[in-house]
């Protein structure tokens, strides 16, 4: 049973979903041209990671091994659906904007990865803090590569002006490659400094 | 002149030992380097049995690549300066032309070496290599590519992206995927997208522009079959668009500069002909295929017209754009490139079958020869591969039947 920080500290950089494991690049692509949907997305993937993690942990003893991906999946598809309704009466303008974004959490690949490989084997208190460490390691990368964007490509912040009005903008970084760039400095930017590099 | 050449022998002798470990500069060991081997004959000769009395080293086939260059820079000064008084209306013999035109050109170039020559030697600096001259050639290649009237802080921010994202990033010159003078432009292309298509081309007074014939043609449509007339009412005839009196980016408008630096990439081995030639193959076989296109057809029982642009005769697409200087200079980067002789082929075809299918089915980029390397490029590695596993399969079968016949 490794250490509880170590639990929600470890996802965050030595183990990062988004840059290190490579999971979820799509909706990180996809939703960080702003600030305000990246930062939608990052509650929505957190909240729906912290209770698949520990519903799925509660039921790991009961769950028929055979179609224990079905049972995940029902799990997950309910919380997204759930948070998806929420968005929707809560936040209808952030929720138009992320489109099917929010709806394709289920697909995420961190959510069933984390499901499959921690929840099903330990219990809900560590699944749960689990959940919540790789929710915050995507929210991280999400919020750093929205705000890059943003900046670099509009000139405001949260759509607040922070440049000066004559800066013409950079077409690269509101078009989805330009979250590709980022992504891929930052996780040169993160092996550089912890020195951990991947033989491939 | 032998006297000078010993001084500056004796000179360099006397520091080097500063530069070398232990040496008070050992850091910037990188930069004595690079001007040590640059002024003199490289201390590394063979010692051993065999001889290598004059190895063609990274150094000289990257000046090789300069020197082609030559042609085309002087004549995008002059025509930079030809358009500039073109478009004021002000009359002007060749000679003001000239300095007129490298007033325009210079600063583009020198900032370019300069932010890319940064680049380079905080790597080499960082990385403890030695400092590589091909940064020589992408610094002069990237601002060719460029329209005269771009930003100096875009030229800055362009080639920094290209060295470091195009280059760096994969571990320096010989690693790199893409072309880095491309990878500059493809960035400003795609980020300053306003500044670099359209009609900025021409640098005059009081912001007068003129699109290039791509440019115009991409806005073609229901102009009946005879694009060249077309053309030619707006001025661009095939004579004009041949000797590169119109607007387009610095280095790219004239094609007699381009052939001289084709000729002399070709003769002295440092760019290959197999590419060359099979770009044009493919851009000429695809633009006659283009031509069998309908113009008009029926959609939902109505009579609706195609876009003319298919119909341009085959000649055209290779005096309009950049597509000579592309494939000449950029399409043959031996590291970008593929490297088999087979690849090559294969690799420079599609170069030129890409090239015309952005040109004229694509309505969003008028020109598509960058797309096309930067595409190819990506490709090359994998032609390669399947090539070389064809040699392997052949070879393989012969085997076989030769050890059959034996036993």
């Amino acid at each position: 049973m490794p250490a509880i920080n170590k639990i929600v500290l470890d996802p965050l950089s030595d183990n990062n979903p988004v840059t290190v494991q490579m999971l979820g690049i799509c909706s990180a692509l996809a939703v960080t041209a702003q600030l305000p949907t990246a930062f939608t997305m990052s509650l929505a993937v957190t909240l729906v990671l912290c209770g698949s993690n520990t519903i799925i942990s509660m039921l790991r003893n009961v769950i028929p091994p055979k179609i224990r991906m079905i049972v995940q999946m029902v799990v997950i598809a309910s919380l997204v659906i759930l948070v998806d309704q929420c968005l929707k009466a809560f936040a209808y303008e952030i929720s138009k904007e992320l489109s099917v974004f929010v709806g394709l959490i289920i697909t995420n690949c961190i959510v069933m990865g984390r499901a499959e490989a921690f929840a099903m084997a330990n219990p809900p208190k560590e699944s749960f803090l689990d959940g919540l460490g790789n929710g915050l390691g995507y929210s991280a990368v999400l919020i750093i590569v929205a705000t890059i964007r943003e900046i670099l490509g509009a000139g405001t912040l949260a759509g607040i002006q922070v440049l000066p009005s004559s800066y013409p903008g950079n077409g690269l970084m509101v078009i989805a490659p330009g979250a590709f760039v980022i992504i891929g400095l930052l996780i040169w930017l993160q092996r550089s400094i912890t020195k951990k590099y991947e033989e491939a | 002149m032998k006297d000078f050449k010993k001084i500056i022998e004796e000179k360099h002798d006397s520091i080097r030992s500063l530069f070398e470990e232990g040496g008070k500069f050992e850091k910037w060991y990188p930069l004595f380097e690079a001007q040590d081997t640059f002024a003199l004959t490289p201390p590394d000769t063979t010692k051993g049995m065999t001889h290598v009395r004059d190895g063609v080293d990274l150094k000289r086939v990257m000046f090789t690549v300069v020197v082609a260059l030559i042609p085309c820079l002087l004549w995008g000064m002059f025509n930079a300066g030809y358009q500039y008084y073109d478009a004021s209306g002000i009359e002007a013999n060749l000679f003001t032309m000239m300095i007129r035109g490298s007033w325009i050109v210079m600063p583009i170039i020198l900032t370019s070496y300069i932010f890319g020559g940064i680049w380079e030697v905080a790597f080499a600096v960082i990385r403890k290599h030695e400092i590589n001259e091909g940064f020589l050639v992408t610094g002069l290649l990237f601002p060719l590519t460029l329209p005269p009237s771009i930003a100096l802080w875009q030229v800055a921010v362009g080639i920094s992206f290209g060295v470091v994202v195009g280059k760096e990033v994969f571990g320096g010159t010989g690693f790199n995927i893409l072309n880095p003078a491309l990878t500059a432009r493809a960035y400003l292309f795609f980020a300053h997208a306003k500044d670099m298509t359209g009609e900025v081309w021409t640098l005059a007074k009081d912001g007068a522009t003129g699109a290039t014939p791509l440019g115009l043609g991409a806005s073609f449509g229901g102009e009946g079959l005879d694009v060249k007339a077309a053309l030619a009412d707006r001025g661009f005839t095939f004579g004009r668009m041949f000797s590169g009196l119109e607007p387009g980016s610095i280095g790219e408008t004239a094609v007699i500069p381009i052939l001289i630096g084709a000729a002399i990439l070709i003769v002295t081995g440092v760019g290959s002909w197999r590419i060359m030639a099979g770009a044009c193959a493919g851009l000429g076989a695809t633009a006659i295929l283009m031509n069998l296109m309908p113009i008009e057809g029926q959609e939902a029982g109505e009579i609706v017209q195609f876009t003319t642009w298919t119909q341009i005769p085959f000649l055209y697409h290779f005096v309009m754009g950049s597509f000579l200087f592309g494939t000449v200079f950029m399409a043959t980067d031996p590291v970008s490139a593929a490297s088999t002789n087979i690849g090559k082929w294969i690799y420079g075809a599609l170069i030129g079958v890409v090239t015309v299918l952005v040109r004229v089915t694509n309505p969003g980029f008028p020109e598509g020869v960058m797309l096309a390397i930067l595409f190819m490029n990506v490709m090359a590695p994998m032609i390669d591969y399947y090539v070389v596993q064809a040699h392997i399969k052949n070879r393989n079968a012969k085997l076989r039947k030769f050890s059959y016949a034996k036993g």
